[in-house]
């Protein structure tokens, strides 16, 4: 991209006590530096050019340089989300910026912690309709915890901790802080630590007391509880309280898509998914509860089908650090606000308070119904028909052989339903995916960050066909900077979850949902050359004699990164489902097969 | 629905106003009226706000307003706590003989006259909503030309005040 001037050289280093002189882009690499910030992922132009000088120079920052912005975003976000550390992406200007804005807006729908630094037209340009001038940080408004905008270099260190403090405390989510070009040429001095004020921004932790024991009350009476766990457990690094809460009530567990590997898929607690293709015990026993414990939870509709009819004769306790979430959609009878792993650890506290006398409460009827729904109805698929491999198969074996220790990170769609379903968890983190925003291309890019955030584990990307499509451009960022993630396209030749809703709810009517990638087509692109023409190693499987071997090799490949063509069948279907705008009592295991009732 | 009056103590930031009329709009909320201006502290705005709805979605929107970096306090004030006003400039057409009845009907509303032309006047008003409505009702027969209206404005009865409360700890 053009550059509208010469950068001005940064500042020499000054000499002790009296604080240093540094252009404003010093600044913001001293600042990065000095908050522990260690890779983060780019692409410049011309607005950003003098930050970029400055971290040519950077020995403390690793800056991996993306082919497309939206590629830095959700690299941050997977750099975020499998290691708990902030992601930071940077971009120029006007489409630089806007470039970003998808990879914003799906971090804040799943609360990613990410940091998004932009440059911005010299602020004596600024609303005259610029060169690459948009106005990013009113863009982001409703898609950021907060944005900044910042036209003076000494603004540029408290703005940059302010901007990581508000992203990586309370409820994370993502914060923008757009520099003007002059702003970051011109020099001030640098004094770090910087004062952070920030008055209208106290997130509560600490819950109330009353609170707490109200619940854990509610604990030791319900005959039917269910713990309702979402994706905050895992922000909070909650997994290790959870699990002793979980087992000293000896109560159910569901995790949501957010919250797969927050309590193990192992213990025999964990019912699994809850929501429109959860399974069939954990949607029932919400349906059946007497009281839902909802853990960093929000209520989302793909959870609850129609709200009203959402565990119907539940009590529920909220437990959330955001206020606004307790009570949005359901009405909480035991509101409680704070950080979920201090909640979690007190409950657990007030729970042995609680039953100390009376002793704990009897749950051995209700485990009998849930026992009997999960021999009824486990998690299963059928072969397709056509004889082709099944999505489910080959998905499940990436898990079986790849073990919980790797992390998987989804597109969306139908791949990534079956990634959340047949996929074991075993551990916080090890599960990334859009969920919130429903993001396509998500997981190629995300990989990416996972690997580079911890390099010692295997990281797969399961994609679509489609979704590969959007994103797959950071295979090449991946090959140049030697991040060897394995990507597995189930490649059912279709956008399959909106062709599964033609097939379900428009008379089969498969409007505009065939890539014509796959079996029988014209193979457009072909992956295998795809890959191969990334340097990357291309490997096509159709057969299921071939799926384990494809997978070894690609677990042993560590010298580049690794593609996996898995030519499936189109007719597979994500089931268990719950049609949309439907209780979930509507749930359906297989096609116009609903489970039996009891007594109704 | 019914009207509640929001009183938000605010940091005086650039995108401040954006942020907060485009989290009503954006969460479905009706903003009746606004009112904006410096308060007691440099550096903090208080926003009068008058928003239709119900109790369960104000506390909703109460919270999302909260969750804005910028915005320090929010309360809700109760009418029969507050002292309440609205200020309206009002451009009314006279002539000869309904301007000696105009003149009468704002003296009687406590208003005053502050622009006379041959063939208009500009009465100023201040007062609670229904004073000032009233006064429109009366002055409405003789052609309202033209009329400019500030946002209800709000501050609770007593010695009390928000920031104090918000500084104490």
């Amino acid at each position: 991209m053009p550059t509208e001037s010469s950068p001005v050289p940064a500042a020499g280093k000054s000499t002790a006590k009296t604080p240093e002189i540094l252009t404003g882009s010093g600044q913001i690499l001293r600042s990065l530096e000095a908050l522990g910030i260690t890779d983060v992922f780019g692409l410049p132009g011309g607005a950003i050019m003098p930050f970029y000088d400055e971290l040519m120079s950077s020995t403390g920052i690793r800056h991996i340089l993306v082919r497309h912005e939206q590629g830095a975003g959700h690299a941050a976000e997977g750099y975020a989300s499998s290691s708990g550390r902030i992601g930071v992406a940077i971009a120029t200007s006007g489409p630089g910026a806007t470039n970003l804005v998808t990879a914003i807006a799906d971090a804040y729908m799943d609360s990613v912690p990410l940091l998004a630094i932009t440059g911005q037209v010299f602020s004596t340009l600024m609303g005259t309709d610029a060169f690459q001038e948009v106005d990013i940080s009113g863009i982001t408004m409703p898609i950021t915890k907060h944005s900044f905008l910042v036209t003076r270099p000494e603004d540029v260190p408290a703005t940059i901790a302010a901007a990581v403090h508000i992203a990586t405390t309370g409820r994370p989510g993502p914060v923008l802080v757009d520099v003007t070009k002059d702003a970051q040429q011109n020099s001030a001095p640098f004094i770090w630590p910087p004062k952070v004020d920030l008055p209208g921004y106290r997130p509560v932790t600490k819950a109330h007391g009353k609170q707490i024991q109200a619940a854990a009350q509610l604990l030791a009476e319900a005959k039917r509880p269910v713990f309702y766990v979402g994706g905050g457990v895992i922000r909070a690094q909650a997994s290790a309280e959870l699990l002793e809460l979980a087992e000293s009530v000896g109560a159910p567990v569901v995790t949501t898509l957010m919250a797969r590997g927050a309590f193990p898929d192992s213990n025999p607690l964990n019912l699994g998914m809850p929501g429109m293709h959860g399974t069939v015990p954990a949607v029932l026993a919400i349906q059946e509860s007497d009281l839902l414990i909802s853990l960093g939870a929000r209520f989302d509709d793909r959870v609850t089908g129609k709200p009203s009819e959402f565990a119907p004769d539940a009590k529920v306790v909220h437990v959330d650090i955001d206020p606004a979430e307790i009570s949005k959609i359901r009405i909480a009878d035991v509101p409680i606000v704070g950080d979920a792993k201090d909640v979690i650890a007190d409950l657990t506290t007030a729970f042995a308070e609680a039953t100390a006398k009376s002793g704990k409460p009897d749950l051995s009827e209700w485990w009998t119904r849930l026992e009997q729904l999960r021999k009824l109805y486990p998690l299963g698929y059928d072969e397709p028909e056509d004889g082709l491999l099944s999505p489910q198969y080959v998905i499940e074996r990436i898990g079986q052989i790849t073990g919980p220790e790797a992390v998987y990170a989804a597109g969306v769609g139908q791949h990534q339903m079956w990634a959340a379903q047949f996929i074991k968890y075993e551990r916080p983190n090890s599960w990334l995916n859009s969920g919130g925003a429903g993001t396509m291309g998500y997981g190629v890019p995300a990989a990416m960050g996972a690997k580079v955030a911890e390099p010692d584990r295997i990281v797969w990307a399961i994609d679509g066909d489609g979704c590969f499509q959007m994103t797959n451009q950071e295979l090449a960022t991946c090959v140049i900077n030697n991040i060897p993630i394995k990507v597995a396209i189930i490649n059912n030749s279709s956008l399959g979850m909106v062709r599964q809703w033609q097939s379900l709810f428009y008379d089969g009517r498969h409007s505009f949902t065939d890539l014509n990638t796959g079996h029988g087509t014209a193979m457009v692109p072909d992956f295998v050359k795809l890959a191969d023409a990334y340097g990357a190693l291309g490997i096509r499987v159709t057969s299921k004699d071939e799926v384990d071997a494809a997978i070894e090799l690609a677990n042993a490949t560590n010298d580049r990164p690794v593609v996996i063509d898995f030519i499936v069948s189109r007719d597979s279907m994500v089931w268990p489902m719950v049609p949309q705008g439907v209780g979930n009592s509507s749930v359906q295991y297989a096609r116009d097969h609903a489970p039996e009732w009891e007594g109704e | 629905m019914s009207h509640h009056v929001l009183s938000l103590l605010v940091e005086d930031k650039p995108g401040l106003l954006t942020r907060v009329a485009g989290l009503f709009a954006r969460r479905g909320f009706n903003i009746e009226s606004l009112a904006v201006g410096a308060s007691e502290i440099p550096g903090l705005s208080r926003i009068t706000v008058v928003v239709d709805v119900d109790e369960l979605p104000l506390e909703q929107v109460t919270k999302q307003l909260n969750k804005l970096i910028n915005v320090i306090k929010i309360v809700e004030l109760d009418p029969a706590q507050t002292v309440q006003r609205e200020h309206m400039l009002i451009k009314v057409r006279v002539d000869n003989t309904s301007r000696s009845q105009i003149l009468e009907a704002a003296t009687l509303f406590r208003a005053r006259i502050v622009d006379v032309a041959p063939d208009a006047l500009v009465i100023e008003v201040t007062g609670d909503t229904a004073k000032v409505q009233a006064l429109l009702r009366v002055l409405e027969p003789y052609g309202i030309k033209e009329i400019a209206q500030s946002g209800l404005l709000a501050i609770g009865r007593g010695g009390k005040s928000i920031t104090e409360r918000v500084f104490k700890n």
